[in-house]
């Protein structure tokens, strides 16, 4: 791995959250007389994140994006490489400086009928925020919850009613909402749209594009769905074993995949227009065990076009037609 | 196509007694597949199509009450028949397929015992024959080194292995009918292709119905050919698979279908649905989809459309979309 920044995608406008080489391994015990092994849940993955833009983060289960969300909204420290807000990095602060730090990155998770708590109203789910970052008196927090109702498209005379009286676009909208409380620049959105309906789920698209064109949100959208992913997002990064494969900005890498994986999953994506179906590659294989991940590319295993320099050298993520791929033979991939 | 219908459904409802009353989930559905054909079915949460599958399989809780004038298998009428009758058809010649493949396998016995479990009761095979045919169905469903697997507990494969489990089960005894509840919806999207491409495949060589149960708008698409939209216990609007995605009738459809952002391409904001399928006490009066429609008119709020016929299907609307209405639905 070479520690020269060529494998950034370089941003275009202000860059609010930007992570170098960021690193997570977790070490498992694998019972008494066996040396403990390590994931690499994260194994080095770089990117830059504008202001009211979003990064849509793509894979499948185990490829490292939820570690990410996590890494990124600083519930687990990274295991190595940088993470800057602001070019201020975050490694080395103070308690004090983290608190406010996390103020500015907030999250939004998959599942509303688990994030919220069943035992609040809408009103204190939507004030605890304030409650812990700002001196703000009782009055004031709950005239900022109101607001922030009206904002997210819930009735603010519901500001007493608890969690099951809503419906899951509703619920989310809650969930948005409480993540916005303090203004934050950055939302990691984990999945947040997956667990809904498909009339809710565009309902709840078009909300989360409407607050980052008025607040200037910057957005890391996790999800595993690339039509979803194909309306939102300005930027690709697609995932695999915890390591970025393909990444670069959205028009880019849908019209000209040049990863194998990537082609995969558009290819295996379902398609309600005929004309959109890509050739019937069914994929071969399911992800590797993490503990025991193979030589070489991480993906030749399950690869259509893997040769022997794939089994034996790790591609690194490089240039190529305006995105940034890792694999041997992506000029080939047209 | 045979004369007869395998599986004929004539004005099913299902009722559920609840504390807070009686809750109709089905409401006077008609459903019929062919020997061989590939149906799905496609609706919301709360649509009713999951109840409609377990009704069909005879596997409602105590509390559900089926109604139907008619409801046949084979030329056989299930309403007829005694409990015992009633299971040696489920499960043998009906079949299925459910959504969470970690939870509908039992964790405490080998994936092999629950394979060959199904293979005893109906088929009465036992000892070397069994143990033969459990690995070979573990071989058609695609998993590697099947031998060895038979000793496995489901929480020693991954979902997508567990799944093709699943599969393995409800095929053992060469059923007519498959009915696969959500098989892919806790997949991911490699691996869902993967099981779908195993579905439709053993469909075809076995000449197997399969009633395919989701709310993935491309699956169906790709997967059926003939597809029922279902709505608030309803059939909405029931035609050929491709006649449906090319020019939805039922404004429902039609909004479901612009609501997808495949669909949208080019278009910052996704046209939506308001509100939300009603629950329990809040059914509308007239057409359910009323209060959500963009074409409603006072007609449609006092009276309830029947199911009327249209190109290649039916549909429950008064005033049916006419051709080419997707993507021109205006964002609201």
């Amino acid at each position: 791995m070479t520690d020269i920044l060529t494998d950034v995608m370089p941003a275009t406008g202000p860059v609010v959250l930007e992570a170098i080489h960021l690193r997570k391994h977790y070490a498992v015990k694998r019972g008494a007389f066996k040396p403990a092994a390590t994931v690499k849940a994260l194994d080095g993955v770089s990117f830059q994140l504008e202001a009211g833009k979003t990064l849509a983060v793509v894979g499948e289960s185990g490829c490292g994006k939820s570690t990410l969300a996590r890494s990124v909204t600083m519930i687990e420290p990274p295991s190595s490489g940088q993470l800057l807000y602001d070019g201020r990095d975050v490694v080395g602060r103070t308690a004090s400086e983290m608190k406010e730090l996390r103020r500015t990155v907030q999250m939004v998770f998959q599942n509303p009928y688990g994030s919220l708590n069943p035992r609040k109203t809408v009103g204190s789910i939507l004030s605890e925020p304030l409650v812990i970052n700002t001196p703000m008196g009782k009055q004031e927090r709950r005239e900022r919850a109101v607001a922030m109702m009206a904002k997210v498209g819930l009735r603010p005379d519901q500001v007493d009613r608890y969690p099951h009286m809503f419906s899951g676009g509703q619920r989310q909208r809650i969930a948005i909402a409480r993540a916005l409380m303090l203004n934050p620049r950055v939302v990691v959105a984990d999945e947040p749209v997956s667990a809904l309906d498909v009339s809710i789920q565009a309902q709840v698209l078009n909300l989360m594009m409407d607050l980052q064109e008025e607040l200037n949100l910057a957005y890391l959208f996790i999800s595993h769905d690339l039509s979803v992913v194909r309306h939102i997002a300005d930027a690709v990064m697609v995932m695999y074993l915890g390591r970025p494969v393909e990444h670069g900005p959205k028009d880019v890498v849908y019209s000209r995949p040049r990863h194998p994986y990537t082609r995969i999953l558009m290819a295996a994506t379902p398609r309600v227009n005929p004309a959109l179906r890509a050739e019937r590659v069914i994929p071969k294989g399911e992800l590797p065990s993490p503990l025991n991940p193979p030589p070489g590319c991480p993906f030749h295993k399950r690869c259509p076009h893997a040769t022997e320099r794939c089994a034996a050298e790790v591609p690194a993520l490089r240039p190529v037609d305006e995105r940034l791929v890792a694999c041997h033979f992506a000029e080939e991939m047209a | 196509m045979a004369a007869m219908p395998l599986l004929d459904i004539k004005n099913l409802s299902v009722e559920f007694t609840t504390r807070a009353g009686t809750f109709r989930a089905v409401d006077g559905i008609d459903l019929t597949v062919d020997e061989g054909e590939v149906v799905g079915i496609v609706g919301e949460s709360g649509s009713g199509k999951s109840v409609t599958s377990l009704a069909v399989m005879g596997l409602l809780g105590s509390n559900g009450t089926v109604v139907a004038d008619r409801m046949q298998f084979g030329g056989k009428d299930l309403l007829a028949m005694s409990p015992s009758q009633r299971r040696k058809i489920t499960g043998k010649d009906v079949a299925m397929v459910f959504q969470e493949p970690m939870t509908s396998l039992n964790p405490c016995f080998t994936v092999g015992f629950q394979i060959m479990e199904t293979l005893k009761v109906h088929e009465g095979l036992s000892g070397k024959a069994l143990r033969n045919r459990a690995i070979e169905l573990l071989e058609q469903v695609g998993i590697p080194a099947p031998e060895s697997r038979l000793s496995a507990f489901p929480h020693q494969l991954s979902g997508g292995m567990n799944q093709r489990v699943m599969i393995a089960i409800a095929i053992a005894c060469n059923p007519r009918l498959l009915v696969a509840d959500e098989p892919t919806t806790a997949l991911d999207v490699t691996i869902q292709k993967q099981i779908l491409d195993l579905l439709v495949r053993l469909q075809k060589e076995r000449g197997m119905a399969l009633i395919l149960i989701t709310h993935d708008m491309g699956v169906v698409a790709e997967t059926a050919q003939r597809v029922v939209v279902m709505y608030a216990g309803q059939v909405a609007e029931t035609r050929p698979v491709d006649a449906l995605f090319k020019a939805p009738r039922h404004p429902y459809t039609g909004a479901l279908l612009d609501a997808l952002p495949e669909r949208a391409l080019g278009k910052r904001r996704l046209p939506t649905i308001p509100g939300v399928v009603p629950g329990i006490g809040d059914r509308p009066q007239g057409c359910l989809f009323n209060p959500r429609c963009r074409f409603a008119t006072d007609r449609c709020r006092i009276e309830r459309p029947a199911l009327f016929d249209v190109d290649a299907g039916k549909a429950r609307c008064f005033y049916p979309l006419a051709d080419a209405p997707v993507g021109a639905g205006e964002v609201l």
